[in-house]
């Protein structure tokens, strides 16, 4: 277990920055989501912590260990790829006594710590199974076993849920939380789904471009954005005009109805529904559009429908 | 709606299967039955104990199988190496890479056996080089031997082996080594319990195809060998072209036959086993 400090680390491929100037401090048993659109430089920087990778300038410490030129094996580290990189000529539980083979770790000890990992995600009775009879969540699961089972310092994973349907996806995130308090070990995960970055982790770094543009507590990064990127990368995002000139964001959730003359007249152009939620786009007068989101009450507001809407001037957030 | 079976459409691809049966496979059994039959005796078994009796037979046998052995083991342990790094290079030079290995195929074998000659010979490139580097006073003798027959079908069956696993080789996804190498392991290990593993099947089927081919080849060592390295291919035109001796050929051929299948069922078996 140890903390992870990155400082101003940089990876160019010739002139392009896939890393750039990135600062980022984990402290010991934190979950850190790095979240970003594709390309962002999310696989990089993590390639560059697990020491695939090195770093074209910047330091990496682990451990307050400067570990910039170590090699991989060096690192103890425990990383589940984007793909899982199962080994398909092993079954199931070889592929979970690698790691502990390397570390000369044989024998009843090795089986015992490989069979415990695999009843930690839920696999015990899949041992003798090669990767290609498993399905997508059972393939994760095991890659999410064989990174654990050497108590790694630090767990990395890329994307390890992005391959799976929504239900599994939900349900595996709940285990991958419940696994990670219980080994107390420090992660990052890296996803695109801004909703697993939300509900995942203590807090959450936005990557665009190879540039860390935030680095918050979810709550704090969605209700108070770094920049206009973040306000829009996470969730839906309304730009309003400030009196002062500047442009702030309004969450939908924070846009009330009201009664009629109170607040901004607006017309209803689309009314979806979520379950427990309504989503509303509505076209402000002076050719503004805002989204509300409010609970689903039994009855709601129709396309074309007028009404009135406001929200308190302490929920807008400034942004530039 | 119309009963599907599996005959359907036999009248179709009948003309061809008569063809394929007389043209091909109706000599092939001839030619294996012709060991079993005595022009008016019928039946025997005559020309299989002649085998037994005439060690000759079974020396050349053991010899083909020697150096087709040999052969494969120096294409293994050239073609290996080699189609690993040819798998590092980048897509141009992996082209021009499988360009050179292929273009050896485009040049008749004749032709590539002849070449041999000029490089072997005593006054050859290989024969010079020694002598100039003062390895060597006398020139070394590679030709009308088993060397030099070793090397020349080592060198024509290479891309045998070389594409097979050239393929399987860039079919191994860098990520999986990239895991393992997360996962702690030295390049040793790496090597050892993950990439020769996934190229174990094609270096199989590879080097199996070439002892395979190696037991029939005939050109090279008729050429290279210059009739002093009795291979079974050899022995057979002596017995069909010279002697004649149809009978004993045949014999000859079933033995070949029985010994291919032979080695070509063991490895279904191991190959079974390591995919189960
Ligand atoms: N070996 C390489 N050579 C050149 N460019 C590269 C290399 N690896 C990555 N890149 C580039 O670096 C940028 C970041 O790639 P990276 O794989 O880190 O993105 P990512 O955030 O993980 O994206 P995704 O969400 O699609 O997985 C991309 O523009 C990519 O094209
Ligand atoms: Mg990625």
């Amino acid at each position: 277990m140890s903390d992870i400090r990155l400082e101003g680390v940089t990876k160019r491929y010739g002139t392009f920055a896939a890393a750039d100037q990135v600062d980022l401090s984990v402290t010991q048993g934190e979950f850190v989501t790095i979240l970003g659109p594709s390309g962002s430089g999310k696989t990089t920087l993590l390639s560059l912590i697990a020491g695939l990778n090195r770093p074209t300038s910047g330091r990496i410490f682990i451990g307050g260990r400067d570990v910039t030129n170590a090699t991989a094996q060096e690192r103890n580290i425990g990383l589940v790829f984007q793909s899982y990189a199962l080994f398909p000529h092993m079954t199931v539980l070889e592929n979970v006594l690698f790691p502990l083979g390397v570390r000369k770790i044989g024998g009843a000890e090795a089986d015992r710590l490989a069979r415990d990992a695999l009843k930690l995600v839920r696999l015990d009775g899949l041992e003798a199974r090669r990767p290609s009879q498993l399905s997508g969540g059972q393939q994760q699961r095991v890659a999410l076993a064989r990174a654990v089972v050497f108590k790694p310092d630090i767990l990395l994973l890329d994307e390890p849920l992005g391959a799976l349907d929504r239900k599994l996806r939900e349900e595996l995130q709940v285990e991958l939380k419940q696994l990670q308090r219980t080994l107390g070990v420090t992660t990052l995960l890296v996803t695109h789904d801004q909703e697993e970055a939300l509900s995942l982790s203590d807090r959450i770094m936005v990557l665009d471009k190879g540039r860390t543009q935030q680095v918050a507590a979810p709550a704090e990064a969605y209700l108070k954005p770094a920049n206009r990127f973040v306000a829009e990368f996470l969730g839906i995002a309304n730009f309003v005009d400030l009196p002062d000139g500047r442009n702030g964001v309004v969450r939908p959730e924070r846009v009330r109805f009201t009664a009629e003359g109170q607040g901004r007249p607006a017309r209803v152009v689309e009314a979806i529904y979520l379950g427990q939620m309504v989503r509303y786009h509505l076209a402000l007068d002076g050719n503004q559009s805002v989204v509300a989101a409010v609970p689903f009450l039994g009855t709601a507001h129709a396309p074309g429908e007028r009404v009135s809407v406001s929200w308190e001037s302490a929920d807008v957030w400034p942004v530039t | 709606m119309t009963r599907t079976t599996r005959l359907d459409g036999f009248g179709f691809i009948a003309p061809l299967l008569v063809l394929m049966v007389v043209a091909f496979n109706a000599p092939i059994v001839y030619m294996l039955g012709l060991a079993f039959w005595e022009k008016g005796r019928g039946f025997t078994l005559e020309h299989y104990e002649g085998l037994a009796e005439a060690p000759v037979y079974l020396r050349v046998l053991g010899n083909t199988m020697r150096i087709a052995l040999i052969a494969t083991i120096a294409n293994v342990v050239i073609g290996y190496p080699l189609a690993h790094w040819m798998r590092g290079l980048g897509r141009r030079g992996r082209m021009i890479a499988v360009a050179l290995v292929v273009l050896p195929f485009w040049v008749s074998i004749l032709v590539r056996t002849y070449a041999w000659i000029v490089v072997l010979g005593n006054g050859g490139l290989v024969n010079r080089a020694l002598q100039w580097s003062g390895l060597t006073d006398a020139p070394v003798s590679f030709l009308y031997n088993e060397l030099g027959v070793t090397i020349g079908m080592a060198n024509v069956l290479l891309p045998f082996l070389v594409l097979p696993l050239f393929a399987a080789m860039i079919r191994i996804d860098d990520r999986l080594l990239q895991a393992a190498a997360s996962l702690g392991a030295p390049p040793r290990t790496i090597f050892w319990k993950v990439y020769f593993p996934l190229t174990l099947p094609a270096l199989a089927a590879g080097a199996l195809l070439v002892f395979i081919l190696c037991l029939g080849f005939y050109v090279t060592p008729a050429i290279l060998g210059g009739g002093r390295v009795p291979m079974i291919s050899n022995l057979l035109d002596t017995l069909i072209n010279q002697i004649p001796r149809w009978e004993q050929a045949s014999a000859i051929s079933t033995l070949l036959l029985i010994v291919t299948l032979a080695i070509f069922a063991a490895y279904r078996r191991i190959d079974r086993k390591a995919s189960a």
